[in-house]
């Protein structure tokens, strides 16, 4: 009883606290500094016609690339965790056997999905999405091959030498920017181009791209670590 | 924003809030999990009124669609823990 008051008391304390932000909430009428000069210098600067891509990989490069390494460190941890499991499932029980819908739709829709996913990336700084939505999108189109064939063997290897590499040039692009351009991860190394062309934008194609695959790489091993333990059952 | 989408924003509200109070207080747990998938959907729907689709397409993948599978593997494994658990007890017995 006592426990049950203190929730909603701590309840009651929570929703007042937001009432008070909604009441006196006023929406601004024009942009803050931060966001004015982000509107009115990215054209010019980074020459991304997607703001926010122009935020997230150039000024704030720093910051994705501690979001890619908690990524990868998450992955790891799991895959060291699940790791006892999988050598375990080599006896395999019988699972019950794919539908015949799944094996057919997955042959259709997986080439779509991965080539949605890879649009999504390349053209990261021209339309919303980036390197991350449309690597958590291949990751899905991975988790649909899975479903549709538990047995068929994953590319380890394959996909850890994709995940390392992409980690690899997205940090050695970083460095580029240092010695070429003005700072870490600065993407005016190579010419800005014109605003709205595909090859555009300085590096940030390469690096949304790499991020991709990185992201990428990195959802499909966790999905394929589970999904490989789950056998233990 | 036009009376349209004010209206089309309180009608997502309260689905995610229906939604969410369905995940946490439904008996079956695949329908928990599917409706906290829904949740990140509804969320990803309204992150697009509030004129922000970078945030929406993550919310979507990675919210609505890679957890809820999460949810699902990790669900598929903690069930054969239970299962287990009662063939031990079973064989206890017997």
């Amino acid at each position: 009883m006592v426990k049950r008051l203190g929730a909603l008391l701590l309840l009651l304390a929570i929703g007042g606290i937001f009432t008070s932000l909604l009441v006196g909430y006023v929406p601004d009428t024009e942009l803050n500094d931060t966001a004015r000069y982000y509107a009115y210098h990215t054209a010019a600067d980074i020459g991304s016609a997607n703001i926010v891509t122009a935020i997230v990989i150039t000024y704030r490069g720093l910051d994705t690339l501690g979001e890619v390494t908690v990524l990868f460190l998450a992955a790891a941890i799991l895959g060291l965790v699940l790791a006892r499991g999988r050598r375990q499932a080599q006896a395999r029980r019988a699972l019950t056997p794919v539908g015949e819908l799944l094996t057919t739709g997955s042959r259709v829709l997986v080439p779509l999905i991965m080539l949605l996913g890879v649009y999504v990336f390349i053209n990261g700084h021209l339309t919303p999405g980036g390197g991350f939505q449309g690597g958590a999108v291949i990751a899905s189109g991975v988790l649909l091959l899975l479903l549709a064939g538990p047995r068929k063997p994953f590319a380890h290897s394959l996909i850890a030498a994709v995940e390392s590499l992409a980690g690899v040039f997205y940090v050695v692009i970083g460095l580029m920017g240092l010695v070429l351009a003005g700072g870490f991860l600065d993407s005016r190394v190579l010419p800005l181009g014109v605003l709205g062309a595909l090859f555009s934008a300085g590096t940030i194609p390469i690096i949304y791209t790499l991020i991709g695959l990185k992201v990428g790489a990195e959802f499909s091993v966790m999905l394929s670590d589970l999904a490989e333990t789950e056998e233990l059952g | 924003m036009s009376l349209l989408l004010t209206a089309m924003t309180f009608v997502l509200c309260i689905a995610m809030i229906v939604a969410a109070l369905v995940s946490i207080l439904g008996r079956s747990l695949p329908i928990a999990i599917l409706a906290a998938g829904l949740v990140s959907l509804v969320a990803s729907v309204l992150f697009v009124i509030l004129a922000s689709p970078d945030v929406a397409m993550t919310e979507a993948a990675i919210g609505s669609g890679l957890s809820t599978f999460l949810f699902f593997f990790v669900l598929g494994r903690v069930r054969g823990g239970e299962r287990d658990g009662e063939d031990e007890s079973g064989s206890e017995h017997g």
